[in-house]
C-alpha cells in the first residue's frame, strides 16, 4: 500500500499556507474490516494527511533540499468523523519557521465543515547531520509527493501566481 | 505593567500542560521539566515556541535552554561539570537555582536545573526588560 493520504493540493502559498484534499472511498484498505458499525476514516490517517500537507509546505520553504520529519504532534482533536463519499480538506498554516524546526497549525474539514484541528512540529534533518544515521538520499520527498506538488504548480491554480520550483 | 509572578506562573503552567500533556496539578514550581514532567529534547523547542506566543517575547536559540555546555571539554570532565563549566552555566542561566547543583555538579544532574520556577524566573526577566 502506498503511504500517501492526500489526493491533490488546492492552494499553496510558499512559507505561508497550503490546502490539500482527499476523497474518502469505501474501496480503501483502511476502510475494510473495521468490524463495527459503518466504516469511518481513521482520525490517525487524518493526522497523517495533515502531516503530509504541512510537511510539503515546510519542505518547499527550503527547496526540498532537506528531509523534513514530523517531530511532534502538538495537538490533535476531532469533533467529527469522515466516512465513504466525504471530501476531506487539510488547511495548514505555518506558525514558525527557522533553522531548527517548523511549527504548523491546521484545520481538518469534512465537506467544507471543520471537524478537527491538528498542530504539528517538524524538524529539518540536514543531510550533513548524520547523528541519526539516516539514508543519504531524500527519503521524505519521494516522487509521489513531488508529483502532487508539481501537478498543482502546473495547473496554475495558485491564485494565478507561479510557485517557484514548479 | 509587568505581570506578577502568580500570573506568570499560571500562564507557564498552561504552556507546560499543553506542551507536555501532563495534568495541571503536576505543574508545581519545584517540578523538574525532565525528571518530574517527562520532557524530552523535542519538547524544549515546543515549550520555547509556546512561551513566545503566550507572552509575546522573543527567545533566542540557547537563551532559555543553553546547548553549548556539554560539548565543550573545558566545561565537562568525565561525568562532572568543571568550575569553568559551572561559571558558564551560571552566566547562561542566571534564572536557575544552583544551590543544590553546586554541591554535586554531575552532568547527569544538569537537567534538574530546569524547573518550572526556572522558566517563571526567565519569563519575568524578559517581561521586565521589555
Amino acid at each position: 500500500m502506498r503511504w500517501i493520504w492526500i489526493d491533490s493540493f488546492v492552494e499553496f502559498v510558499p512559507r505561508v499556507r497550503a490546502s490539500a484534499e482527499k476523497c474518502v472511498t469505501l474501496a480503501e484498505e483502511a476502510m475494510q474490516d473495521q468490524g463495527f458499525g459503518p466504516p469511518v476514516f481513521p482520525p490517525t490517517l487524518m493526522i497523517e494527511g495533515m502531516a503530509q500537507t504541512a510537511g510539503i509546505l515546510v519542505g518547499e520553504s527550503r527547496g526540498f533540499s532537506e528531509n523534513v520529519i514530523l517531530a511532534k504532534i502538538r495537538r490533535a482533536s476531532f469533533e467529527g468523523y469522515a466516512g465513504p463519499g466525504d471530501r476531506l480538506r487539510y488547511d495548514a498554516v505555518v506558525d514558525s519557521l527557522d533553522d531548527q524546526a517548523a511549527m504548523t497549525s491546521g484545520i481538518v474539514l469534512r465537506n467544507g465543515e471543520p471537524i478537527g484541528r491538528v498542530d504539528l512540529m517538524f524538524s529539518h534533518v540536514n543531510q550533513a547531520a548524520r547523528v541519526l544515521d539516516l539514508p543519504d538520499h531524500n527519503f521524505v520527498f519521494t516522487e509521489q509527493f513531488m508529483s502532487l506538488y508539481r501537478s498543482f504548480c502546473k495547473s496554475g491554480s495558485n491564485e494565478g501566481k507561479p510557485v517557484h520550483g514548479g | 505593567m509587568a505581570a506578577n509572578q502568580d500570573e506568570v506562573f499560571e500562564k507557564v503552567r498552561h504552556v507546560l500542560t499543553d506542551a507536555l500533556g501532563v495534568d495541571d496539578d503536576e505543574i508545581t514550581k519545584g517540578a523538574t521539566l525532565q525528571g518530574d514532567l517527562g520532557a524530552e529534547s523535542i519538547d524544549y523547542l515546543d515549550i520555547v515556541f509556546r512561551l513566545e506566543k503566550t507572552f509575546g517575547i522573543k527567545i533566542p536559540k540557547g537563551e532559555l535552554f543553553p546547548d553549548d555546555i556539554l560539548n565543550n571539554p573545558e566545561f565537562v570532565d568525565k561525568d562532572r561539570v568543571t568550575s569553568a563549566g559551572l561559571e558558564r552555566l551560571k552566566a547562561a542561566i542566571p534564572h536557575a537555582d544552583f544551590s543544590k547543583f553546586e554541591k554535586s555538579p554531575l552532568v547527569s544532574k544538569m537537567p534538574d536545573l530546569f524547573t518550572v520556577q526556572t522558566i517563571v524566573n526567565y519569563v519575568e526577566g524578559k517581561l521586565v526588560a521589555a
